[in-house]
């Protein structure tokens, strides 16, 4: 078959009631435009949500539809073209994060986010991908993570943390309780983070270990659209949890990162797994819960919390951050829209693997600055790495003064010192 | 030929007086629909009217017509009128029977070829060469065509010889026809109703003698000052309607109150009379103010209309089975159309193409 | 043809084949769609999708938070097309009796007056949205000939009803045919047009819901 040919298999093999009910009910009133930060800040209609399933739409009019396969059948109708395919390829990729905002608006209910995420099944299997995210998804199945880290990376990583916190971070530790994932900008750029954990994990009495065979949680099969490559990826997370026979994984501060292991893992490899998947943000609150997470102090700072869009809308992760950073900010302020109704950073679903659409991410970026600008903080908390980098880009192209930290990080500056003496005290001995 | 009488001689010889004469002639004049003003040259035009040749021709028709005519109460504009014309020939009302009956209107069509005016009631049946009605061994295609022929103009009288009427119903098995499907070349005026009502017809007798011409006639040949407007826009029970208060059953409250009878299947919206104005039986009552909805009678095809019981707007067809068939066979369809789906959904599973990242790789490089 | 014989043809054969057609379309586009089928989702629910899909069938029909703002006409005229549409449709008497003439079933109707108030702004509120569809650059640049299509086939009955009832334009008899006509063509063609979201937007919602529902999300 040629890739054009696979791409549109791979559509048919897409389609199913949800999505054959989700294109018979759209009546074209745009609204998923206005829910839309790609129309909102461009004005530009080729960027309604909808518009963007356009090649699917096709496939599935003259494969599923009466009225298609008759006019397929008397050649009136058009098959989608490689052409087209590349014409909607910057549509589906670049101007899409996944954020689900349309999902939300839709008057008909359609889920276009998930329409879009099975398009691009068809658009990787035909071949029309960026080269962005070609070369993350290549780098994710040969090296280990879209970013090149290696398990090296990672010991240097684990060095640094135990110098800095004085803990010894666990290494294929069977039979923990939890089993900690990273994604690859935690290690490269947030190293803050394992630290973190180690050190609220300590405090709270928690088992825990990392997995030399399984450390990324990132998974760019999930971003370029290939179940084939995502199943593979998730496979190792799987795996490796098995092998240690851990209670639970826990996903890392990252967005899609979660909607592969949490929601569409077991899916992916075909059964139900047999441990459990909980955000590190569920695991603190958690904690928090069970009163083994214990803070002192309160940031003075005016702060708000940017809710990764995979997380809240696309995760049901909503209410965890917000008694979090309850705990330890008492200037803590929301933005207008917080919640599963935020807007994303701009770099979601893919894009911020493909260099191609900087500069459209950039320019949208302006949607996150008003949000911003209502609240004017000086501290900005996230709980997702790549959300947090795109953030900086924005903030750093738009000027703007604000500090931008993790969620994790920010509740380990506030564990009790005595606590933390203790820990060294045991990691020592 | 007779003599000439003019219709004021003729009164006057009968002792009516000015005055009545007047009255009369204002009633004619509102039964024409026309202004007040227009009551002094009604009374000149009628006082000097002659006496015009009436030929009634009765074919296929249950005498209702005749009957309504006859039946109304005297001294009114009707008897004026009957009395005002020659009816030359009436096989119902005429005296005269059998060979001396046809002699009259042989002689009637002859002495006045070209002046006589022809009344029909009741529709023709003309399956099997029209043998289904006949008179003195005539059919009445012929009888009609004939009589037809030296006419200045045809007044069809009831629905049947206005629109064929009841024996033109489905399964219509003589063939019936109205008057204006065999009579092309003559001016023909419609009054329809089963029966008309009775000033309606002298109503347009007084218009020809008044003017000497038919009077204006909408699309169905009717004329406009009786037929103009529906029931339903006059109806005293109207703003029942409008206020959305109807009758459900012939015994309820809504029908003891006088509602509006829409739901218990009322044509008016529909048909066009002058009952809700002229009314019956001497202007005292018309069907729907006695309780009984329109049935639409001076309608064409009122009899296959869908049931007089039936409101206006429902289907005339029972559909519940109908749409339970479209539905059993719609999923069965469905059935058989989403298997196809389903399949042609496997056997994309099956042709799945693997995407590898040795692949992407090498797009990559391409 | 004669309005009388138009109209007997529109009451009989008419409606019988608008409604044969109308009720195997919706039936054969419904079940085909259901059994293409969709995987089981294996991965461990936060919540039941089930109510959740329930939810936002309803839900769905509140505006969502901030949209109002972004697209108040779409919104607003929405909303009034469509419940005017309805008020029509189901509280009009003489729609009761055609109701009651096929199914048996019938309910209180409103009086004119507010049946006409339903219309007119159901009226408006329709051209509203097709000058919104033609000015707007989003809608302009979604529709297509099938948009202006749908949209005729619903304006036609609800303009030609509103001529009937007040004698406008065409003789009653002409008016009420041409209306239980244009009615016929709008149940022929709704199962293959995108009118069919009358149907299918329950079971979008319901899935939208279920999906986001399982994951805890209120949708």
């Amino acid at each position: 078959m040629t890739s054009l040919e696979n791409g549109i298999n791979a559509f048919v093999e897409q389609i199913d009631t949800p999505i054959a009910s989700f294109f018979n009910s759209c009546v074209h009133c745009g609204m998923c435009a206005d829910a839309c930060l790609f129309y909102t800040e461009t004005g530009d209609p080729k960027y309604t949500p909808i518009h963007k399933l356009e090649p699917m739409r096709r496939v599935w009019k003259r494969n599923f539809t009466f009225w298609g396969k008759l006019a397929a059948m008397l050649g009136l109708s058009k098959p989608v073209t490689d052409a087209e395919l590349e014409e909607w390829e910057p549509l589906i990729y670049d101007s899409c994060t996944l954020c689900g905002r349309c999902s939300m608006v839709c008057p008909v209910g359609n889920d276009i986010t998930y329409m879009i995420r099975k398009a691009r099944e068809g658009m990787v299997a035909a071949g029309h991908a960026p080269d962005g995210l070609k070369g993350a998804t290549v780098r994710a199945v040969e090296i280990g993570s879209p970013m090149g880290v290696t398990w090296k990376t990672v010991q240097a990583q684990i060095k640094h943390a135990e110098q800095d916190t004085g803990l010894t971070i666990p290494v294929d530790v069977e039979n923990a309780e939890y089993m900690v994932l990273m994604s690859s900008m935690e290690v490269v750029n947030f190293p803050e983070y394992m630290g973190a954990i180690a050190r609220i994990f300590d405090q709270a009495g928690v088992s825990w270990t990392l997995c030399s065979d399984a450390i990324e949680a990132t998974n760019s099969g999930i971003q370029i659209g290939s179940s084939d490559i995502a199943a593979q990826l998730v496979q190792r997370i799987v795996d490796g949890a098995e092998k240690l026979k851990v209670k639970t994984v826990i996903s890392p501060e990252c967005g899609h990162a979660y909607t592969a292991i949490r929601w569409e893992g077991a899916n992916l490899i075909g059964r139900p797994y047999s441990f459990k998947v909980l955000h590190i943000l569920e695991v603190l609150d958690e904690l928090r819960e069970q009163g083994r997470l214990q803070t002192e102090g309160m940031e003075t700072a005016k702060l708000t919390f940017h809710d990764p869009c995979q997380l809240v809308r696309r995760g049901g992760v909503v209410e965890e951050p917000r008694r979090l950073l309850n705990m330890v900010a008492s200037n803590f302020v929301e933005m207008p829209d917080a919640g599963v109704w935020n807007w994303c950073c701009g770099g979601g679903g893919g894009v911020s693997a493909n260099e191609r659409a900087d500069e459209l991410r950039l320019k949208v970026f302006s949607r996150k600055k008003a949000q911003l600008d209502a609240v004017g903080v000086e501290t900005l908390v996230t709980a997702c790495s790549n959300c947090r980098i795109m953030l900086e880009d924005g903030a750093e192209a738009n000027n703007m003064d604000l500090q931008i930290v993790g969620m994790a990080e920010t509740i380990a500056a506030h564990l009790p010192t005595k606590t933390s003496t203790t820990a060294t005290e045991e990691s020592s001995s | 030929m007779k003599k000439q009488v003019t219709l004021g001689e003729q009164l006057r010889q009968r002792g009516i007086s000015r005055r009545t004469f007047l009255k009369l002639c204002a009633v004619a004049t509102s039964a024409m629909a026309l202004p007040p003003a227009m009551i002094p040259r009604v009374a000149a035009a009628l006082d000097k009217a002659v006496r015009p040749s009436v030929i009634w021709l009765s074919f296929q028709e249950c005498t209702g017509c005749t009957e309504s005519l006859t039946r109304s109460h005297a001294p009114t504009l009707e008897s004026l009128i009957f009395d005002s014309i020659s009816l030359d020939y009436h096989h119902t009302l005429q005296a005269a029977s059998g060979t001396a009956a046809e002699a009259a209107r042989d002689k009637a069509i002859k002495d006045f070829y070209g002046k006589y005016l022809l009344i029909v009631d009741g529709s023709i049946p003309t399956k099997d060469d029209g043998v289904y009605s006949t008179i003195a061994g005539r059919t009445n295609i012929d009888m009609l065509k004939e009589a037809a022929d030296g006419a200045v103009a045809v007044v069809a009288v009831g629905t049947c010889a206005s629109f064929g009427g009841i024996p033109y119903a489905n399964p219509n098995p003589t063939g019936a026809v109205p008057v204006s499907e065999l009579v092309t070349d003559k001016p023909i005026i419609n009054v329809s109703g089963c029966p008309p009502i009775p000033v309606v017809i002298t109503g347009v007798l007084a218009h020809y003698l008044t003017f000497g011409e038919i009077p204006a006639l909408d699309s169905f040949g009717r004329p406009l000052a009786f037929f103009g407007e529906s029931i339903h826009d006059r109806c005293y029970r109207r703003p029942f309607y409008d206020q959305g208060k109807f009758a459900k059953s012939f015994d309820d409250e809504g029908a003891r109150s006088g509602w509006c009878l829409f739901e218990l299947g009322c044509k008016g919206p529909t048909t066009h009379n002058a009952c809700a104005t002229k009314k019956w039986n001497g202007g005292v009552s018309f069907p729907i103010e006695s309780g009984h909805p329109c049935i639409g009678c001076s309608e064409p095809n009122f009899w296959d209309g869908g049931g007089f019981y039936k409101a206006l707007s429902t289907t005339t067809r029972p559909l519940a089975n109908w749409t339970g068939a479209a539905v059993v066979t719609g999923a069965a369809v469905g059935a058989a159309a989403g298997v196809a789906a389903k399949r042609k959904r496997s056997a994309a599973k099956r042709a799945h193409h693997t995407v590898t990242a040795d692949e992407l790789k090498k797009k990559e490089e391409a | 043809m004669t309005a009388e014989a138009l109209l007997a043809w529109a009451r009989g054969p008419g409606m019988q084949i608008a409604l044969a057609v109308f009720f195997l379309g919706i039936t054969v586009r419904i079940v085909e769609m259901l059994l293409i089928g969709r995987a089981p989702d294996l991965a461990a629910p936060r919540k039941s999708g089930v109510a959740a899909g329930w939810r936002t069938v309803f839900h769905r029909s509140l505006p969502t938070p901030g949209m109002l703002k972004r697209s108040p006409l779409v919104f607003v005229g929405g909303y009034i097309f469509h419940l005017g549409f309805l008020i029509v449709l189901v509280l009009s008497v003489p729609h009761i009796e055609l109701f009651h003439g096929v199914w048996g079933i019938r309910w209180p109707g409103l009086p004119r007056s507010l049946i006409d108030l339903a219309a007119i702004l159901s009226i408006g509120a329709m051209v509203a949205l097709l000058v919104h569809r033609l000015v707007d650059p989003v809608r302009r640049f979604l529709s297509r000939s099938g948009d202006y299509f749908a949209w005729t086939v619903t304006f036609l009955p609800l303009i030609t009803g509103y001529f009937a009832t007040h004698h406008m334009l065409l003789p009653y008899t002409q008016m009420l045919a041409v209306h239980i006509l244009s009615i016929e063509l709008l149940l022929i063609v709704l199962p293959f047009t995108k009118l069919i979201h009358t149907f299918t937007l329950f079971l979008s919602r319901w899935y939208n819901g279920a999906i986001a529902g399982r994951k805890g999300v209120a949708s």
